[in-house]
């Protein structure tokens, strides 16, 4: 079980530092075009933020804010919209996957194919941060559960 | 008994190393994964995508099946993470 640590130095930097850390893997996220960086990075910072939100306040503080319920919804989500994007570019003529044909009202082909980009990444990333917190809850509660039996 | 598993490993890895001295040099421009696919990333990843990151570009365009496998593999692990730690909460 994990404890919420009694300091008020840990539970104040936490909390000052969730929201830039939380900014920053949006930034990873949306700079994927120019920068190293992209949805699997981003999730990974977004998923970490939250453990370090359970790791300062406890477990049982931290389930009331992170729903497993969304938590899976999210997870279902990234991957639905990946293949969602594969698929619908199947749906206007082009190949699996193939970003060109997606109907976006933008001037040329190689713009709309960044937007594919852009659109699988966010599904990647929604994917990777459900799936990161997911492991750890399940991991952190599975101990509570067998002192409790 | 223990002595036939080990000559099979040392066999299968003997086999291995010497496969390996047919590979081609690590970053040779000659090796048949430098003439053809790289060039063609280099030079128009720009012009395609309009994606000025290569990295990305291989990673979600022109290597999209790779990573849509990859998310479902996370996916994968996640759910079984689920199923078999978790217990409900009374």
């Amino acid at each position: 079980m994990i404890v919420p640590y009694e300091n008020v130095i840990i539970k104040t930097i936490c909390r000052l530092l969730l929201p830039f850390l939380q900014i920053y893997a949006i930034y990873v996220l949306m700079h994927g075009h120019y920068s190293p960086g992209g949805g699997f990075q981003g999730g990974v910072m977004m998923g970490a933020s939250f453990i370090l939100l359970v790791i300062a306040y406890g477990l049982d503080d931290a389930q009331r804010r992170i729903s497993v319920k969304a938590l899976t919804i999210y997870a279902c989500l990234g991957l639905f919209i990946y293949s969602g994007i594969g698929a619908l570019a199947l749906l206007m003529g082009g190949n699996y996957l193939d970003y060109g044909t997606l109907p976006l009202p933008l001037s040329s082909i190689p713009k709309i194919r960044a937007m594919g980009i852009l659109g699988i990444e966010i599904g990647v990333f929604l994917g990777v941060m459900a799936i990161m917190i997911f492991i750890f809850l399940a991991i952190a509660s599975y101990e509570t559960g067998g002192k409790d039996d | 008994m223990k002595i036939f598993p080990f000559l099979v490993v040392l066999l299968t890895g003997g086999l291995l190393i010497y496969g390996t001295g047919e590979m081609p040099k690590w970053g040779d421009p000659h090796s048949p994964a430098s003439l053809h696919v790289s060039p063609r990333y280099i030079e128009r990843t720009v012009e395609e995508t309009a994606t000025p990151d290569m990295v990305t570009s291989v990673l979600a365009d022109y290597r999209g099946y790779d990573t849509l496998g990859e998310t479902t593999v996370i996916f994968t692990a996640g759910l079984s993470c689920l199923l078999l730690l978790r217990k409900d909460r009374e």
